[in-house]
């Protein structure tokens, strides 16, 4: 199984260095997707079979390069193995989908040799049974994803994201390589084997911090997140699929691995941070992306929404598990986790459907878009079903994963702590407004992409997609509805990796009466989305037919009805801009010192009437601003040392020395 | 489960179709006569749905199929959630597989596709719609959430089945987390039923519309069908404030036919109490401006956070 697994990460390599002349033609670029297409799923496939049948091969890989100190393992345990499946199905299909649409890339050189990298660097995270080949993978995923982005270099906007995200990403990696040096003791033992064997007690806290940057930062907690919605809509959009459906999950795979796995028995108050800051990134994120009137953007950082909301599952798993509530704890991790494969798989779709949106009409701008629904329907029939499934509506599998959250917080009174029992009601209902401003969203990215009239010439000339596209999006579709209404399979999947993380595992559920998951017991709570599904089914339709029956069956079509007052043209529509302004102002004055100025010609005049809206990104002004002033000014300080005489700078040159000869002389 | 639950479970959803359109007859009744105006049958309802049905429907030219095909999945999703609210009966086979988070949930998918089906044609009124009742469900539904964690904490149990026998038992009593979770859960009712003062159904004014914005466009029998999901979720919302905080008199599955027939005109008479507290509020007082409402709804969510919290503070809870 391990063996299997190595070689498709070095397969994948293979195809990398073949990208480079494959992408001269058309054909090639086709090719290399589709052959990652392929080994992306047998990758799955096999990543499969080992979460489904443990103990079978999971044995690890012993490859002779490494670190003088030890040398590389790779293999897939039950925690590996699921995010492998995760990552490497969600990978084949947007592979799948970028035979068709990577087919439009202006520069195809600049993405078709990355985009195998990229993947081999995710899955040799996940395979990574070592230190060491763990952070070569991270930063193998981070540079290959850094190079996609800055595929389209042209425009300052992109370049400017390209440049913020390689600075996060290798203070990320940064953080996470001193938290492998403190677990790894003094001795340094590298393997995880070996870190598992030495006792880390002192060093559990740090690691947690150190996780909470270096994963959080890769995933998106807030404050961490600015780059994600730069650098995710940057890359082309099969590319963006990748990074905030996938790449978000390895970083909490890393996140898992290091505080569930590696770091020792977690202490309750671990779980304090992680849900102050999940529940912070989940609601600072769904109102970011109402905000946004781009496309792409408002996907990306609804990403940060919904890290914020696995976040909340992985700090309840925490709490549970620290105070000897096994069930609650494998109750929490397996929603946590649950909501990691839904995500992956309605990200996936929403951003390849804006994929197909930028390509059939060159606009990412909401404003700009309108009435796709007819000229698009695949895409369209697609897109809704991702936008009911991330706003956690049922019978999607958004709501599985919200639903189960939700049961393991009501499950939270059992906490022995009054700090826990006092902010998970508060974390709850943070997870309920960001639930119900989700779907706010996803009415506005729906409804003014896809509904109402085109508001442009590129909108109402729109072209349906190419096959390829369809049938990536409309299998993703039919995922989210199979994880919705058959959710007691994914959760059995889930058994093995949940008594890995917090030692207990969910009763099995597959064998229930009418697909429901009953996650502690029968007369607590239960869910069947497949009896839902069929219910609604069966409502609307036995309605459609009383209705035909009974009801006159003329049809007549005419102008909107407007209150009487129809205005030809589609600027009278309601924009995104004005869709969010209730919500602007209710929420945003404090979130974003949101201000709104009406320049109100007098009476009679015939000037425009304008309004004007400012909003402040808060974090950014607060966290990142002086950073970047203080990085200038600095800089700005030094530049002076450019130009200094030769006897100056040997004056240097000899104070230095002199300073690091006392420092070294005081240090013994 | 037995066969014959499965037939009252029938039964109920039948009923709650059934009745729905005669509950909003009778709160029409009462309004007109607490404003002294004589007011129409409480049968005119379901005399309008009939004329809606065989009217012509008009479509707006550039209307697409979820235009035509949202009044028939919001009508289903609001019928399902109503079929899991136990109304003369407790004890449901439905209950075992969809529990009030369901409810709450079923009810945002109806929002959500209404909200898209008032942004489908393209015209200002539906966006205004939309977009208000978005705002509007940002706050309300968080609210019944927090309302629904207070009732199940209690029951320890999300079933509206055991809530309800919960509170029948011994261990229920006059409780502050329930005086919360019950106000948080009457507000709520109000907004999401586009009742005054948050929103006023009987008017075509632009700043009075919020619901009828959204469903300006249609006409026949796609707004028979609108109109009558309307009155199945005010049903709904009565009904689930009548079977958790007065489950008297509600039959338990398996009781004989006299139970059934008990709990039938109890579950009439807390309806009908229900409804006549609701007109009564509303003629009491006034629409509020658009963006008071949120301030309305936020204290709904405050009082169902502060239950939630007390209750998880005490040890009350299983």
């Amino acid at each position: 199984m391990s063996q299997l697994a190595a070689s498709g990460v070095g397969l994948l390599l293979a195809l990398s260095v073949l990208g480079i002349f494959a992408a001269r033609r058309a054909l090639g670029t086709r090719l290399v997707y589709a052959a990652c297409a392929a080994v992306c799923a047998a990758l799955a496939g096999v990543a499969l079979l080992g979460l489904l049948a443990p103990g079978a091969g999971l044995e690890s890989v012993e490859i002779p390069v490494g670190l003088p100190l030890g040398r590389t393992f790779l293999g897939l345990d039950p925690l590996s193995a699921a995010f492998a499946v995760i990552v490497n199905l969600a990978a084949a299909i947007v592979s799948g989908y970028a035979i068709g649409y990577g087919a439009h890339a202006r520069e195809p050189q600049r993405v078709v040799p990355f985009y195998p990298a990229f993947i081999a660097g995710m899955n040799l995270v996940l395979l990574a049974q070592d230190a060491f080949s763990f952070l070569v993978g991270w930063e193998l995923m981070s540079l290959a994803s850094w190079a996609l982005v800055l595929s389209e270099h042209r425009s300052p906007e992109n370049r400017h994201a390209a440049l913020v995200y390689l600075i996060m990403a290798s203070g990320g990696a940064l953080t996470l390589l001193l938290a492998f040096g403190l677990l790894a003791g003094p001795h340094g033992g590298y393997s995880f084997e070996a870190i598992r064997r030495v006792s880390s007690a002192g060093v559990g806290p740090i690691v947690l911090l150190l996780a909470l940057l270096g994963a959080g930062s890769k995933a998106g907690l807030v404050p961490l997140h600015a780059w994600l919605p730069l650098a995710h809509p940057a890359a082309p959009s099969h590319v963006s699929a990748l990074m905030s459906a996938v790449m978000t999950k390895v970083a909490v795979y890393g996140f898992v691995r290091l505080v569930f796995d590696l770091a020792g028995p977690p202490a309750w108050w671990w779980s304090v941070p992680v849900l102050l800051i999940a529940a912070v990134t989940a609601l600072l994120g769904v109102l970011y992306a109402l905000m946004e009137h781009d496309l792409k953007r408002l996907l990306a950082y609804h990403t940060v929404e919904n890290i914020g909301i696995i976040f909340i599952g992985l700090g309840l798993a925490l709490a549970f598990e620290a105070s000897g509530l096994r069930a609650a704890a494998a109750l929490a991790f397996a929603a946590a986790i649950f909501h990691v494969f839904n995500h992956s798989l309605f990200k996936s779709l929403l951003f390849m459907g804006s994929g197909a949106v930028l390509n059939a009409t060159g606009e990412r701008d909401m404003e700009h878009l309108g009435g796709l629904i007819r000229r698009m329907p695949v895409t369209a029939v697609a897109f809704l079903a991702g936008c009911i499934a991330i706003s956690a509506l049922p019978p999607f599998n958004g709501f599985v994963s919200e639903w189960l959250t939700f049961q393991a917080i009501l499950l939270s009174p059992q906490l022995p702590q009054w700090v826990a029992r006092l902010l998970v009601p508060a974390v709850g209902a943070t997870l309920a407004c960001s639930a119900a401003l989700a779907a706010a969203c996803f009415v506005k990215a729906f409804g003014m992409s896809f509904l109402g009239r085109p508001r442009t010439k590129a909108a109402s000339a729109a072209a349906e997609t190419d096959r390829f596209s369809q049938i990536a999006m409309l299998s993703l579709a039919l995922l989210c509805l199979l994880a919705g209404i058959l959710p007691g399979f994914v959760l059995d999947s889930l058994g093995a990796v949940t008594q890995l993380a917090v030692g207990e595992r969910l009763a099995p559920q597959s064998a229930q009466a009418w697909m429901r998951i009953v996650p502690i017991d029968i007369h607590r709570s239960a869910y069947s989305g497949l009896f839902v599904f069929v219910m609604i089914l069966l409502a609307a339709a036995t309605t459609a037919l009383v209705v035909r029956r009974v009801a006159s069956h003329t049809l007549r079509r005419s102008p909107a009805w407007d209150c009487g007052f129809p205005d030809a043209s589609p600027v009278t529509q309601y924009t995104a801009g004005s869709f969010a302004q209730p919500i602007r102002r209710v929420f945003g004055s404090v979130v974003f010192r949101a201000r709104e100025e009406v320049a109100m010609p007098k009476p009679g005049d015939t000037a425009v009437a304008r309004l004007r809206v400012e909003l402040r990104d808060t974090v950014w002004d607060a966290l990142y601003a002086p950073i970047i002033r203080l990085v200038a000014a600095t800089a700005e300080r030094l530049n002076r040392m450019q130009f200094l005489t030769i006897r100056n700078y040997l004056t240097l040159v000899f104070a230095a020395l002199v300073a690091l000869l006392i420092i070294v002389g005081t240090w013994r | 489960m037995s066969y014959a639950d499965w037939l009252i479970q029938l039964a109920q959803t039948a009923l709650v179709l059934g009745t729905a359109p005669l509950l909003s007859g009778v709160t029409r009744k009462i309004r007109a006569r607490l404003l002294r105006r004589q007011g129409a049958s409480v049968l005119q309802p379901y005399r309008d749905l009939l004329k809606l049905i065989r009217k012509e429907a008009v479509v707006a030219e550039n209307a697409s199929w979820l235009f035509r095909a949202a009044p028939y999945l919001i009508f289903a999703t609001t019928w399902v959630a109503a079929a899991l609210v136990p109304t003369f009966a407790s004890g449901l086979p439905l209950g075992a597989v969809a529990d009030i988070i369901v409810i709450v949930a079923l009810l945002a998918t109806a929002r959500f596709l209404l909200a898209l089906a008032g942004l489908d044609v393209g015209t200002s009124f539906g966006g205004l719609g939309s977009s208000r009742e978005m705002l509007f469900a940002s706050l309300a539904e968080p609210a019944m959430l927090m309302a629904v964690f207070t009732l199940s904490l209690f029951a320890g149990s999300t079933q509206l089945s055991s809530i309800s026998a919960y509170m029948l038992g011994p261990g229920a009593g006059v409780n502050i987390s329930l005086a919360l979770a019950l106000v948080a859960l009457i507000i709520v009712s109000i907004g999401e039923n586009a009742r005054i003062p948050v929103d006023n159904p009987a008017t075509h004014l632009e700043l009075t519309m919020v619901h009828e914005a959204m469903i300006l466009e249609y006409s026949g029998r796609h707004l028979a069908v609108m109109e009558a999901a309307a009155a199945v979720k005010l049903l709904l919302y009565l009904s689930l404030i009548a079977c958790v905080f007065t489950p008297w008199g509600t039959a338990v599955a398996g009781a004989g036919a006299l139970a059934y027939a008990a709990g039938l005109l109890a579950w009439a008479m807390k309806l009908a109490l229900l409804a006549f507290l609701l007109v009564l509020f509303e003629t009491a007082i006034a629409k509020m401006r658009v963006f008071r409402v949120p301030e309305f709804l936020g204290i709904a969510l405050m009082l169902g956070l502060l239950g939630t919290i007390l209750l998880f503070v005490s040890k009350v809870s299983r």
